[in-house]
C-alpha cells in the first residue's frame, strides 16, 4: 500500500523541540508587515500611515484573480508604510504598525456562516490562509481545482520531514480534534469522498494519537510513512500514500489528489468557528545557537530579533539564521526581518551545524544521483548550468527539480547543486521569456 | 551580539562526507591486497608501492604549482592513482619506470584534461598501458611468490625460462596456442585465491580483492553492478569459449580490475543501465583479448576501451524525471 520514492536522504532529525508545548510570544513592540506572504499577486496596503488598527483589521487587498488578503495580527497604530527588502532579496511594500499592547479585537467576528460551496471557498480566502507548510499558496485557490481535473483524495501532510521543525507536530499533539473536524470541513466543501493523513515514522504517538480518535472519523485515514527526506514534498508524498506519480510540470490535481498541511487544515477549522483570519502562527525556534529553542506562537510580522529575545538570545554565536528548515529554508541576512504566514520555523545554527566546505571538483560519484527523488543526474545539470549551457540542461530535465537539497546534502565535493539549478531555471525562464517577445515582434 | 552571518543557498547542512573521505576509503580497501603483495614477494613491493605514491602525489603537487592552480594532493586521489599503478605491474618493475609512469598518469592522463573528475581515462591503466608499450620485457618479467613451493616452480619452468616465469594466464595462452598440449600445469584455485602465483603486486591475492571490495560496496563507496556483471559476463564467455571460468576469474588482473578499475567514478557512467553495459563489456572484452588476443591478458586494456564507450553511455542513458512515464500513457491514452 505505502510505496517508497527513490532517492532521497536521512539527515540527522535534530527534533529538539518536539517535547515542548506552545507558548504564546507577547506582543512585541512593533510588527512589519509585507504585503506580498504568498504566491500570487501582492497586496495593495488599504491603510494609512496614523490609522489606528486591530487585530484582524484588513489591512492588505487586492483585486487581481489569485492573491491573499493581509490582516493586522496586533492593535496600534500604522507608523508608516514603506517598501522594505525582504529575505527573497525583492523589495516589497510593507505596513510598519506600533503596538499599543491592548491586542483588541476588530469588531464583527464570529463562526462563520456560509452555506454555498462558493461561500464557503469565499470565506477561506476572506480568511487570508495560505499553506502553512513552507511555499504559502493560497489555500482558497488550491480548493478550486480546473474544471477538468476534479479531486477524488484529500492528502494531509504531515509528514514534516525537515530537520529541527516540530511545528505540524505540536499541532498533532495539542489539537488533534481540531486537525480530524478540519478534515471533515474539506472534505464536506470540496465534496471528496476520503483522506489520507501521512505522518513520518519518528512521530509514533503523533499517529497514535490520531488514530485513537480515528472510529469517530471513518473517511479518514492515518498512514505511518518512512522516515525519509523528502517525503513531505508534494509529489513524494502523493505517491506515497496512493502510488499515484504526478506527471513533470503539473500540479497534484492532475491526479485528483489535494494536499494541505496539518495546520492548514487546522486552521481552517478553527477559523470556521470564530472567524479570526489568520494573524497568529506556531514557529519552531531551534538550533544549537538559540538559549531556550522551543515551539511559539508569533504574531504575524513580529521580527526575528524580537523572537529570538524571547527564547533567550544566543548561547553560542550562530553563522546562519534559517527561515524554515535546514534542507529548503532561506538564510536571512537582517533581524530585522518579519515572520511571515508560511514560516514554519526559525533556525539559528553554529558554525558546527551549517555546511563550511568549499567547493571542489565533482568527481562523478554519483550520490547526488542516487539521492535525487525526482530521478535528475543532478552533476551532469550542474556541470552544464556553471558553464552556461542552460538550454542543454534542460535537456537533462533541470526544470523538474524541486529543489530539495539532497543532492548538494550528500555531494562528497560540496558543489553548489541546489544553487546552480535555481540559476539556471530563473535563466532558462529569461530565455523563453525572450523567445516568446521574439516570436510576437516577429509576428 | 554583533551577528556575522552567512547567507548563502539551502540546503544548510551536509553529511559528512568529502572527495577526500571517499579516496581514504578506496586506499583503505585496497590495503589488504597491497599487504598481500609485501608478504608475496616481498620489500621490493613495498618499495615499489612507495615510489609510485610519492611521482603520483609530486607530480601533481608540481603541476598545480606550475600552472598556479590551487592545491589539490589533498584530495588523496593521487594517492589512489600511485597506489593502484604499483599494485598493477610486476615487482620487478624498476623504480624509474615506476617514476616515469607516476607522472604520465598524473600529468598526461589527469591533469592536461582538467584534473581529479575530468580525464577520460583511468590514470593509472593508462600509464600501464603505455609503461606496456614501451618498455614490453621489463613489463612482463615476473618474480616468484615467496610462498611458492619448490614443485609448483618446477612445473612452471618447464615451460619457460626462469628470468621471465609465466602468470597463470600466460600459461592458459600457451595452453591454447599449442592447441591444449603442453606439459604446463595451470596452479589451484586456492593458490590463485591466496595470491600463491605469479603476477602483480596487487592482483594475484583474489581473497584481499574481494574483501576490499566487500568493503567499498558496504560504504556505499562503489555499487555492486560493475564488479558482478564485469565478473559474471567474464565467466560466462570464458565458458562458451572452453576456457575454465573460474581460473579465469581468479587469475590475471581480473579482480582488481572489476572491483578497483572499472568502479573509477570519473570513467564508469552515472546511472545503472548504462553501468550494466559497461561491466558486461568489459568481461566480454577482457575475455576477447585473453583468447584471441597476442596479450595473455586483456583485462586493462578492456577497461580502456570501455572507458573510451562511457560518455556515449552516459548520454545515451538520460533518465525519465520522476512521474514522466505516466505522462506517456495518458497521452497515448488520449
Amino acid at each position: 500500500m505505502i510505496n517508497h520514492f527513490k532517492g532521497g536522504i536521512h539527515p540527522p532529525e535534530s527534533k529538539l523541540t518536539a517535547g515542548l508545548p506552545t507558548i504564546d510570544m507577547p506582543v512585541p513592540k512593533q510588527v512589519v508587515i509585507p504585503m506580498s506572504q504568498h504566491i500570487g499577486a501582492p497586496c495593495e496596503p488599504v491603510v494609512k500611515k496614523g490609522d489606528h488598527v486591530k487585530v484582524g483589521t484588513l489591512i492588505g487587498d487586492s483585486s487581481a484573480r489569485v492573491t491573499c488578503p493581509i490582516y493586522s495580527s496586533v492593535s496600534g497604530t500604522v507608523k508608516a508604510i514603506q517598501p522594505i527588502l525582504t529575505a527573497a532579496g525583492t523589495e516589497m511594500t510593507s505596513i510598519v504598525i506600533e503596538t499599543d499592547g491592548e491586542q483588541t479585537l476588530e469588531e464583527g467576528f464570529g463562526p462563520v456562516e456560509a452555506e454555498t460551496k462558493e461561500e464557503k471557498l469565499e470565506a477561506i480566502k476572506r480568511s487570508g490562509l495560505v499553506g502553512l507548510g513552507g511555499a504559502g499558496f493560497p489555500t482558497w485557490f488550491k480548493l478550486t481545482p480546473p474544471p477538468n481535473e476534479p479531486f477524488d483524495i484529500l492528502l494531509i501532510n504531515g509528514a514534516e520531514c525537515e530537520p529541527y521543525i516540530t511545528s505540524d507536530y505540536r499541532e498533532m499533539k495539542e489539537n488533534p480534534r481540531m486537525i480530524m473536524e478540519g478534515i471533515m470541513r474539506v472534505l464536506d466543501i470540496t465534496g471528496i469522498e476520503k483522506a489520507l493523513i501521512g505522518i513520518e515514522d519518528n512521530k509514533r504517538d503523533a499517529i497514535e494519537d490520531l488514530i485513537a480518535l480515528d472510529p469517530a472519523y471513518d473517511r479518514i485515514k492515518v498512514i505511518s510513512l518512512k522516515t525519509r527526506y523528502p517525503q513531505g514534498a508534494e509529489k513524494q508524498l502523493i505517491y506515497a500514500l496512493t502510488g499515484r506519480k504526478v506527471p513533470p510540470g503539473k500540479l497534484p490535481s492532475s491526479v485528483g489528489c489535494l494536499v494541505l498541511s496539518i495546520s492548514t487544515v487546522s486552521f481552517i477549522e478553527s477559523y470556521f468557528r470564530t472567524g479570526i483570519p489568520l494573524v497568529k502562527r506556531r514557529i519552531t525556534v531551534s538550533g544549537g545557537a538559540v538559549a531556550n529553542p522551543g515551539n511559539i506562537r508569533v504574531c504575524i510580522g513580529t521580527s526575528l530579533q524580537d523572537v529570538f529575545d524571547f527564547c533567550g538570545g544566543f548561547k553560542e554565536e550562530p553563522r546562519k539564521i534559517i527561515m524554515g528548515g535546514p534542507m529548503m529554508g532561506v538564510a536571512q541576512f537582517s533581524m530585522q526581518n518579519s515572520i511571515l504566514k508560511q514560516t514554519n520555523a526559525l533556525l539559528a545554527l553554529t558554525e558546527d551545524e551549517i555546511n563550511t566546505q568549499k567547493e571542489s571538483p565533482c568527481i562523478r560519484c554519483g550520490r547526488c544521483v542516487n539521492a535525487c527523488p525526482m530521478n535528475l543526474l543532478p552533476l551532469q545539470m550542474n556541470a552544464l548550468i556553471v558553464k552556461g549551457r542552460f538550454e542543454a540542461a534542460e535537456k537533462y530535465h533541470v526544470r523538474d527539480c524541486i529543489e530539495c537539497g539532497c543532492c548538494s546534502y550528500v555531494c562528497p565535493a560540496s558543489r553548489h547543486l541546489v544553487q546552480s539549478f535555481r540559476y539556471g531555471k530563473a535563466e532558462l525562464a529569461l530565455i523563453a521569456k525572450a523567445k516568446q517577445a521574439a516570436a510576437k515582434g516577429g509576428a | 551580539m554583533d551577528l556575522r552571518l552567512i547567507g548563502s543557498s539551502s540546503p544548510h547542512i551536509k553529511d559528512k562526507v568529502t572527495t577526500s573521505r571517499v579516496m581514504l576509503d578506496v586506499i583503505i580497501a585496497l590495503l589488504p591486497a597491497a599487504l598481500m603483495g609485501v608478504i608475496l614477494f616481498g620489500w621490493r613491493a613495498l618499495v615499489n608501492i612507495a615510489i609510485s605514491i610519492a611521482a603520483c602525489v609530486l607530480g601533481e603537487y608540481i603541476w598545480n604549482r606550475a600552472v598556479k592552480k590551487p592545491q589539490t594532493i589533498h584530495d588523496c586521489s593521487a594517492i589512489v592513482t600511485g597506489l593502484l599503478l604499483a599494485m598493477t605491474v610486476s615487482p620487478r618493475t624498476p623504480f624509474w619506470m615506476l617514476i616515469i609512469g607516476g607522472l604520465f598518469a598524473i600529468i598526461i592522463v589527469k591533469q592536461l584534461f582538467g584534473g581529479i573528475g575530468m580525464n577520460f581515462l583511468n590514470p593509472a591503466l593508462a600509464a600501464r598501458a603505455m609503461m606496456m608499450a614501451s618498455w614490453p620485457a621489463q613489463m612482463t618479467a615476473w618474480q616468484a611468490p615467496n610462498w611458492m613451493s619448490a614443485m609448483s616452480t618446477e612445473g612452471l619452468t618447464v615451460a619457460v625460462d626462469s628470468v621471465s616465469s609465466a602468470t597463470p594466464l600466460a600459461l592458459q595462452s600457451l595452453i591454447i596456442s599449442n592447441g591444449g598440449v603442453t606439459s604446463a600445469q595451470l596452479p589451484s584455485y586456492k593458490d590463485l585465491f591466496l595470491g600463491n602465483v605469479m603476477g602483480s603486486i596487487g592482483e594475484t591475492c583474489a581473497l584481499a580483492l574481494l574483501i576490499g571490495g566487500i568493503y567499498l560496496i558496504i560504504r556505499k563507496i562503489i555499487s555492486w553492478e560493475i564488479p558482478v556483471l564485469f565478473a559474471v559476463s567474464s565467466m560466462v564467455l570464458s565458458l562458451a569459449l572452453g576456457l575454465d571460468p573460474l581460473f579465469n576469474l581468479l587469475s590475471g588482473g581480473l579482480m582488481i580490475g572489476a572491483i578497483f578499475m572499472a568502479t573509477d567514478y570519473t570513467t564508469s557512467p552515472m546511472t545503472f543501465k548504462a553501468r550494466c553495459i559497461y561491466a558486461i563489456g568489459c568481461g566480454l572484452l577482457t575475455v576477447v583479448i585473453r583468447y584471441f588476443g597476442g596479450y595473455p591478458e586483456g583485462v586493462s586494456y578492456a577497461i580502456l576501451l570501455m572507458n573510451l564507450v562511457v560518455p556515449l553511455l552516459d548520454k545515451a542513458f538520460i533518465p525519465k524525471s520522476f512521474g514522466t512515464l505516466i505522462e506517456k500513457k495518458g497521452e497515448a491514452a488520449k
